[in-house]
C-alpha cells in the first residue's frame, strides 16, 4: 500500500467516523446522566430524513440542519417522557423510537416526494460542501506533511470539524463545569443530587436534549455531508456501532474519539477492499463488518479491562416520600 | 395492596394502550392524505375475508408466536432478549444444514430433525450473551444487539462462501430436497371441490407454534423451573436467598428463549422458501418484542397478539398494493404498540389506578 492510498483510506476513515463520533458523544451525555439510549439509530435516521427533505425543499442546507435537529429532538422528547416522566423501561422506549423513525421516515418521504421512500438528490446549496483550509494548496508540495494537511486535515465539510471540536468540548462540559459534575452525579447517585436540592428530572431532560441535538447533527451529516440525500434505512446500524464505541470507550470523551476512529477505519477498509490478504490468510469482508460488534462483546465481557456503566443507568428515579 | 382488580391489569391497561396506538396510527394515515376507515376496510378485506388472506396472516403469525414466546420467556426472568433476530438467523442455518445434508425419508421426520437443528442453533447463539450476563455481568441487551449484527455477517459469509451453489449469483443455499417439503394449509385442508388457502404460505409449523404456546405455559406456571424463572424475575435477592442459582436460571432461560426464536426458521426457511435466504427473518425477531409486551408475557396473549400482527402484516401488504401507503406503516404501528404497551405503560396505568382507588373509596 503506497502513501497516497493510505491517506485516502484515512481520509475516508475521518468521514465515516464523524457520524459515529457525534452519535457516540450524544449517547455519552445521555448515559452519563443515567438514561440508557439504544435509540441513537432512530434519532439519526429521523434527522437524516428531515435535514435532506428540508434542504431539498428550501435549497438551504442550514435550514435542513435545523430541521434535522428538530426531528431528532422530538424523538428525544418522547424518550424523556417515557423514561423520565413516566418512569418506563428505557430500553423498550429506545427500541420503539428506532422503529418509529424507520417507519415514519419512509412514510413521510413517500408522501412528500413519491420516490419510493427517498428524497431527491441534493445539489449545490443543499449540501455541506468541503472546506479547503488556508494554505492547503500551497503546502501540498511539502513532502509527507503537505499531503497529510491537504488531503487528510483539509477538505472536509464543516460538520466534520464540529464533530471533532465536540470531543474537547464534551470533556470540558462534563469534567470542568458545575453542570457536568451534576450531570455525572445524576447518573451515579441521583438521590444525592436530589438531596442537594438540584432537580433530577431537569438534569436528565437536559442530558436527553443534548443527546437529541448531537444525534441531529450526526443524521444531518449523513444525509447532507457524507451522502447527497436520504435513502431508506441509511443509518445502516451506525447508531448501534456508536453505542458499541461508547462502551468500548467506557463512557469517556477522548476514548470515544479513538473508538470511533477505529470503527471508522474498519468501515473504510471494508468499503475499499473486499477481502484482505494478509500473507496467505484471507480475511473476508464480513469479518470487518462484524468486528466492531465482536470487539464490543469482548470488552463488555471484561476480557480486556472491564466496562462499568454509570451506576444509576437504566433506573428511573423515584423520590422517597 | 392491589390498586386495581386483576382483570383491569390484564385486559384494560393493554386495551387502552392499544386503542391509543391505533388512534395515533389513524392520525398518521390521515396526515398522509388517506382515509383510515378505507385503509382498515382494505386490510380486513385482504387479510381476513378470504382463506388465502388467512393463509398469509397465520403464516406471519407463526413467526411472531415463536419470537413473542422467546421474548416473554426471557422477560419472566427479568431479561430483555433483543437478539431474537440473530437467534432466528442462526436457527435458519440449523434448518438448512439439517435439510441439505441429512437424507430424510419423510417430511414428518425431517420436521423433527429441522426443529431440533433450529432450536439447537438458536439456543447456542443465545448461550454466549447469556453466559456473559450470568458470569461477567455484561448487559444482555447490548450483547444480544451485537450478536444480531454478528449473526447477519456470519450468515452472509456462510451463504456467499460456503452454501451458495456453484454458478449462481443469488446469495442463497440450494433448494432443499423434495422429501423435506412441509404440507401447506392448501394441501391439508383443500379438496378439489372447495379449494382453500390457495397459494398461501401457511404450513404445518403453525401447529408447532400452538404446541409451543402450551409447552411454554406449562413450563412457566406448572414446573419447578418456571417457578424459579419467575422468582428470579421478581427479585434476584429473594431468589438467591431461596437457594436458586441466578447463573443457572439466566443461562437456562436464555437457552429456551434462543431455541424458541430459532424455531421460527422452521416456518420461514423450511415451510416457505425451502432454501436458506439472506434476510429470511424480515424483522420478525423484533416484532416478538411488541407481541410479548402486548400479550403481557402470557402464551394466550402472545397467540392473540401474534395473530393481530399477522393481520397487520398481511393487511399492510394489501395496502401497499392498492394505495399510496407503503408497508412501513406497519413499522410505525409496531413502534406505537411497543411505545404505549411497553415504555409508556405508566401513562395509562397511573390514572387508571387513581380512578379505581377513587371508585373503591366511593363504595365503602
Amino acid at each position: 500500500m503506497d502513501f497516497l492510498t493510505l491517506l485516502q483510506v484515512l481520509d475516508s476513515t475521518v468521514r465515516l467516523a464523524t457520524p459515529l463520533l457525534l452519535a457516540c458523544l450524544a449517547g455519552l451525555f445521555s448515559e452519563r446522566a443515567g438514561i440508557f439510549d439504544i435509540g441513537l439509530e432512530g434519532k439519526m435516521l429521523m434527522a437524516a430524513f428531515f435535514s435532506a427533505a428540508v434542504a431539498s425543499l428550501t435549497g438551504s442546507v442550514w435550514l435542513g440542519l435545523l430541521a434535522g435537529i428538530a426531528g431528532s429532538m422530538v424523538l428525544s422528547g418522547i424518550h424523556g417522557l417515557a423514561s423520565i416522566t413516566f418512569r418506563g423501561n428505557q430500553l423498550i422506549s429506545g427500541v420503539a423510537i428506532n422503529f418509529l423513525a424507520a417507519g415514519l421516515t419512509v412514510l413521510i418521504a413517500q408522501d412528500w416526494f413519491s420516490q419510493g421512500g427517498r428524497t431527491p438528490s441534493l445539489m449545490g446549496g443543499g449540501r455541506f460542501n468541503a472546506i479547503t483550509l488556508p494554505f492547503a494548496d500551497t503546502l501540498s508540495g511539502v513532502p509527507i506533511l503537505g499531503p497529510i494537511y491537504a488531503e487528510l486535515i483539509s477538505g472536509h465539510s464543516i460538520l466534520v470539524y464540529v464533530a471533532f471540536a465536540c470531543v474537547p468540548l464534551t470533556w470540558w462540559i462534563l469534567f470542568r463545569t458545575r453542570f457536568g459534575l451534576r450531570l455525572r452525579a445524576v447518573g451515579e447517585a441521583p438521590e444525592a443530587v436530589d438531596t442537594a436540592g438540584v432537580s433530577v428530572v431537569g438534569l436528565r431532560y437536559a442530558a436527553v436534549a443534548i443527546c437529541g441535538l448531537l444525534c441531529g447533527i450526526a443524521g444531518a451529516y449523513l444525509a447532507t455531508g457524507l451522502q447527497a440525500g436520504f435513502v431508506k434505512d441509511m443509518t445502516a446500524g451506525r447508531g448501534y456501532i456508536a453505542l458499541a464505541a461508547l462502551i468500548f470507550a467506557k463512557w469517556r470523551p477522548w476514548h470515544a474519539l479513538s473508538a470511533c476512529l477505529l470503527f471508522g477505519l474498519l468501515q473504510a477498509v471494508a468499503l475499499r477492499y473486499q477481502n484482505i490478504d494478509l500473507g496467505g490468510v484471507i480475511i473476508p469482508v464480513q469479518v470487518m463488518d462484524a468486528l466492531p460488534y465482536i470487539l464490543t462483546v469482548v470488552i463488555l465481557a471484561g476480557f480486556v479491562g472491564k466496562a462499568i456503566p454509570p451506576r444509576a443507568g437504566g433506573e428511573p428515579y423515584v423520590k422517597e416520600r | 395492596m392491589d390498586k386495581m382488580p386483576a382483570w383491569a391489569d390484564a385486559v384494560l391497561v393493554p386495551l387502552i394502550s392499544l386503542i391509543l396506538a391505533a388512534l395515533l396510527s389513524a392520525l398518521v394515515i390521515v396526515a398522509i392524505g388517506e382515509s383510515p376507515i378505507e385503509a382498515l376496510k382494505l386490510m380486513v378485506e385482504g387479510a381476513l375475508m378470504r382463506s388465502t388472506g388467512w393463509g398469509y396472516t397465520l403464516y406471519y403469525a407463526t413467526n411472531f408466536i415463536f419470537t413473542g414466546l422467546a421474548v416473554s420467556v426471557a422477560f419472566h426472568a427479568g431479561l430483555f432478549n433483543i437478539g431474537g433476530e440473530g437467534q432466528a438467523t442462526l436457527g435458519g442455518l440449523g434448518v438448512a444444514l439439517v435439510c441439505l445434508y441429512l437424507p430424510w425419508p419423510h417430511w414428518s421426520l425431517a420436521l423433527i430433525g429441522a426443529s431440533l437443528g433450529a432450536a439447537v442453533f438458536g439456543a447456542l447463539w443465545a448461550l454466549i450473551p447469556a453466559y456473559f450476563q450470568a458470569k461477567r455481568g455484561s448487559h444482555i441487551v447490548i450483547t444480544t444487539i451485537m450478536f444480531n449484527f454478528i449473526a447477519a455477517a456470519l450468515l452472509n459469509y456462510v451463504l456467499v462462501n460456503l452454501l451458495k451453489p456453484v454458478g449462481t449469483m443469488d446469495p442463497a443455499s440450494a433448494l432443499f430436497p423434495p422429501a423435506t417439503h412441509l404440507p401447506t394449509f392448501q394441501e391439508m385442508f383443500s379438496s378439489p371441490e372447495s379449494p382453500l388457502f390457495r397459494g398461501a404460505p401457511a404450513n404445518i409449523s403453525f401447529f408447532l407454534a400452538l404446541i409451543a404456546c402450551v409447552v411454554v405455559w406449562l413450563l412457566i406456571w406448572r414446573t419447578r423451573l418456571g417457578y424459579e424463572i419467575r422468582a428470579l424475575g421478581h427479585s434476584e435477592s429473594a431468589a438467591r436467598y431461596a437457594g436458586i442459582s441466578p447463573v443457572r436460571i439466566i443461562i437456562v432461560t436464555m437457552l429456551i428463549s434462543g431455541a424458541l426464536s430459532g424455531l421460527m426458521a422452521v416456518n420461514t426457511t423450511m415451510g416457505e422458501s425451502e432454501r436458506l435466504l439472506m434476510n429470511a427473518t424480515e424483522g420478525a425477531g423484533f416484532i416478538g418484542i411488541a407481541v410479548a409486551l402486548m400479550g403481557r408475557n402470557h402464551p394466550l396473549g402472545v397467540l392473540l397478539a401474534a395473530i393481530l400482527f399477522g393481520f397487520l402484516y398481511q393487511g399492510g401488504a394489501e395496502l401497499a398494493l392498492w394505495t399510496n401507503i407503503p408497508r412501513e406503516l406497519i413499522v410505525v404501528i409496531q413502534a406505537l404498540v411497543i411505545l404505549f404497551t411497553g415504555a409508556l405503560d405508566n401513562m395509562v396505568r397511573i390514572p387508571l389506578e387513581k380512578l379505581f382507588l377513587a371508585m373503591r373509596r366511593g363504595n365503602t
